[in-house]
């Protein structure tokens, strides 16, 4: 099973006593479209971290594209292709959409540090930025400003701005926390067109979403891999069953 | 998409910006004997800007940016002291080198931390400046400064006026153009827009792959030498450099004259120490105590109610204005 | 000078910077404001004093007492109004807001009482000096050093073995969780408040032998007061204590051999110990 684009080898984090990830072999193929589920502290964050490079392994490797990223800083596996959505929103709330999304795209394109023309006048990133902002049908806000936005628009932001990294992976943590249910379907059907070539992992606990999207489940419990494998299989499987799903609630 | 048409219009120059420097020019004719006030309030002005590329734009909160302004003045008055450099535009191009060195220096040093650390360290650099100015008596004269420091004509045409600053005046002016010209054109910029990008948010800034700190080290060094620009123009047109270029209550009171301004928005250092300075001008000779008195309350109203200073103030007012238009 | 005599010099400066700085250090820690009118409490606490032992004739003890409860009140006061408005404010605003306090301080002080500076009339059981045996030292310096270690001892058991002070503790760690525990975090804050502003008033009075007492305290030794907070690190008490300590002495030394320009150590050091710890020499790590 080589051609990973994103892969852990026996990834551990402790946080002194507390273990919040026991060597955790995880595999996400290109173009995947895999759910990380599991139950409140199972670690499901600290595990984007780690991926990500918001925090350090304590032992284990971390390797994108078959690279080792594990010594690497977040800044610098983000250029290597790999984006996420915070659990709580993380924009420039002050600026606008647009804004928003050029940033991001003017750091892919490598003209972030451009310090001569107007930022405005580079085709290149206000093009992409504004596909972007059609793709997830913001236009009608792209002028305003993040904060005043309701919030499951400022969620599909934060999405439009993980895109415009043109990532390989992308991992959205909880994308549709917090977005009241009659805007969710907004968020669902960004999910389902995101581009096929991105391998997208998703941490979600609202089982609906992750049974419509995931071709491939992950369960984490206290910090290990308790089961993987297709969604039927994780659903008819006993431990997870007693562990997760019965008690989780569909909303 | 509109917005996209109005970002890409957004640096273009409004007519309503050729007004300042109208302004300025007219201020030569009509003011004849208060240019020398006049020559401090540009300085000022032109120091109020550095500061808001890393306070307004990057959103770096320092006590501590009169280290540069000081640096600057002190590298002018040293050079026209002690090594008869008395040149004037290669001795303002070495200031704005010097402080620039010292920002570069000093940012790659205290720009990994934030908040009160931050704080603490931009005013331990400054007060740590002072006291070197202090200690080294025989460059820098001590608590008594170098007064008297008189310097070639500018361009070899044009003589230091003593009596009425009107040479003075002018070049300021000039440098003041040159060096809003450049921070405009960094404020409209990509990296402009990643500065707005790190102040509001610096996590999301790292987690969309931005090089953080090389930005905030790099912003840090320019305003400096911006700031050092000052602070050497203050030394040629004064004539006098002395510790009060490099104390807490220059970087105090830089720091409220653009917050009272409007930070983060281009000309809040223009307003703010055009309003200020006249102000202080008038009251504070005459009344001192009252003057601390009364700056002491608009900071309090100020920091409670219009945080964003004149200019904030003014923007909020539009939008209100636009928005009962848009209603009724 | 023999080195007893300069350590306990330099001991009973730093107990007063301790005595004043110790509340801005659990404000701060606590609230996470930056309260750059702290030195303005510690004046107002001198001025207190000096005018109601000269104009009520009041003794030197109860007119500490005095100045600890009127600055303490007047405190409450600013921070129920003021202060409690601007605690999610960005640090920028913060900085402007006591800025501007105090200077309406300063001015206020000058425009009631003058500009002059003002001198703390010490009892006379705290003048002169005691025999300690291998050492003949001043009164005055040796009750200070007594006072602040009575107060670290004090502090130190209030913030251990008092449900309180473990509460305090526990919000200056992780405020949401403490308010998501049912704490009254405001209240928390109002009684901090009042008594860290109220200590300071006490150390105004009791330093203004060795700081001075003038319209432009706060400005003029604000610098040192957040120097000794940063060093011993936010909501640290022991930590502010050996700070203080740290700085009063190495001041106090400078002051003998470098009085001019030795302050350029102190800034040095402060710019190094910051560097290398960030939060202070005692303060949390990552945090």
């Amino acid at each position: 099973m080589s051609g990973a684009v994103l892969e852990t080898r026996g990834l551990c984090k402790s946080f002194g006593a507390l273990e919040v990830a026991r060597s955790i072999d995880f595999r996400l193929a290109a173009g995947a479209r895999h759910a990380l589920i599991g139950p409140n502290g199972a670690g499901k964050t600290t595990f984007v971290n780690l991926l990500t490079g918001l925090e350090r392994p304590s032992r284990g490797q971390v390797l994108l594209g078959g690279e080792d990223v594990t010594r690497l800083a977040q800044a610098k596996r983000v250029k290597r292709g790999i984006a996420r959505t915070f659990q709580i929103n993380q924009l420039f709330r002050g600026l606008s959409v647009l804004d928003n999304v050029c940033i991001a795209v003017a750091e892919r394109l490598g003209v972030g540090g451009a310090m001569l023309r107007p930022a405005g006048r580079r085709a290149d990133v206000t093009d992409t930025a504004s596909g972007l902002i059609e793709l997830l049908r913001l236009e009608a806000d792209a002028g305003r400003r993040v904060a005043e936005l309701p919030y499951g628009r400022q969620r599909l932001v934060e999405i439009a701005i993980a895109l415009g990294l043109e990532p390989r992976v992308l991992l959205l943590d909880e994308p549709a926390a917090g977005i009241p249910s009659a805007e969710s379907h907004i968020l669902l059907d960004a999910i389902a067109t995101l581009p096929r070539e991105i391998a997208v992992l998703i941490i979600e606990h609202d089982m609906d979403l992750v049974f419509r999207f995931a071709e491939r489940i992950t369960v984490l419990v206290a910090g290990a891999v308790l089961a993987e494998g297709a969604p039927a299989d994780i659903a008819a499987n006993a431990d997870v069953r007693a562990v997760y799903l019965g008690t989780a609630t569909h909303d | 998409m509109k917005a996209v048409e109005a970002f890409a219009r957004r640096h273009r120059l409004q007519w309503w910006e050729a007004l300042p420097w109208l302004a300025g020019i007219a201020v030569f004719f009509a003011f004849p004997n208060h240019l020398g006030f006049a020559t401090k309030v540009v300085i000022t002005i032109l120091f109020a800007l550095s500061l808001d590329l890393v306070l307004g734009y990057a959103g770096i909160v320092t006590l501590g940016h009169a280290a540069f302004f000081g640096a600057g003045a002190y590298t002018v008055g040293i050079l026209a002291q002690h090594f008869n450099w008395a040149e004037p535009v290669s001795g303002l191009a070495a200031a704005a080198l010097v402080a620039g060195a010292v920002g570069l220096a000093s940012g790659f040093v205290v720009l990994r931390t934030h908040g009160l650390t931050l704080l603490m360290l931009t005013l331990c650099t400054m007060t740590l400046l002072e006291q070197a100015a202090n200690m080294g008596a025989e460059w820098t004269g001590g608590f008594d400064g170098m007064p008297g420091l008189a310097f070639e004509k500018i361009l070899g045409l044009f003589a230091f006026d003593v009596l009425y600053s009107r040479s003075q005046y002018l070049y300021s002016l000039a440098w003041l153009l040159g060096a809003f010209a450049l921070v405009r054109t960094l404020v409209y910029s990509s990296f402009g827009q990643s500065l707005t990008g790190i102040r509001e948010n610096v996590r999301r800034m790292h987690a969309v792959g931005a090089p953080v700190r090389a930005r905030l080290i790099l912003v840090y060094a320019i305003s400096a030498a911006l700031a050092g620009l000052a602070g050497g123009l203050w030394a040629q047109t004064t004539g006098y450099v002395n510790l009060a270029v490099l104390g807490l209550e220059r970087a105090a009171g830089i720091l409220i004259i653009l917050i009272l301004g409007g930070y983060g928005r281009l000309y809040g250092a223009m307003i703010g120490a055009i309003a200020y300075m006249v102000l202080e001008d008038q009251l504070a000779k005459a009344y001192p105590t009252t003057w601390q008195l009364g700056i002491g309350i608009t900071l309090v109203i100020v920091a409670l109610y219009v945080p964003n200073g004149i200019l904030g103030l003014a923007e909020t007012l539009r939008r209100r204005i636009a928005g009962k238009r848009a209603r009724g | 000078m023999d080195l007893a005599s300069i350590l306990l010099g330099g001991c009973a400066a730093g107990m007063v910077l301790f005595i004043v700085s110790v509340g801005l250090s659990v404000t701060m820690g606590l609230m996470g404001f930056i309260n750059l009118a702290h030195g303005g409490f510690a004046m107002l606490g001198g001025y207190a004093i000096v005018l109601a032992m000269k104009h009520w004739g009041l003794d030197f003890v109860a007119a500490l007492g005095l100045a600890f409860v009127s600055v303490a009140a007047l405190s409450v006061v600013l921070e129920r109004l003021l202060y409690a408005r601007l605690y999610g404010a960005a640090e920028l605003t913060q900085v402007l807001f006591t800025i501007g306090l105090a200077f309406v301080m300063t001015a206020s002080v000058t425009i009631t009482v003058g500009p002059e500076t003002q001198v703390v009339h010490l009892p006379a059981w705290l003048r002169g000096q005691t025999d300690l045996g291998f050492l003949q030292y001043r009164t005055y310096s040796l009750a200070l050093i007594v006072a602040g270690a009575a107060l670290v001892l004090g502090l130190w058991l209030g913030f251990e073995r008092t449900r309180f002070g473990a509460r305090i503790r526990a919000a200056v760690d992780n405020r949401r969780m403490v308010a998501s525990l049912g704490v009254d975090v405001s209240r928390l804050f109002t009684v901090t408040f009042a008594v860290g502003s109220g200590l300071a008033a006490v150390g105004g009075g009791l330093g203004a032998e060795i700081l001075g007492l003038d319209p432009n305290y706060p400005l003029r030794y604000l610098v040192y007061f957040l120097i000794v907070v940063a060093v011993g690190g936010l909501g640290r008490v022991t930590g502010v204590f050996f700070a203080a300590l740290l700085i009063g002495v190495l001041d106090f030394v400078l002051k003998i051999y470098f009085p001019k320009g030795g302050a350029i150590f102190i800034y040095a050091l402060t710019l190094i110990i910051l560097l290398w710890r960030p939060h202070g020499l005692f303060g949390k790590k990552g945090a």
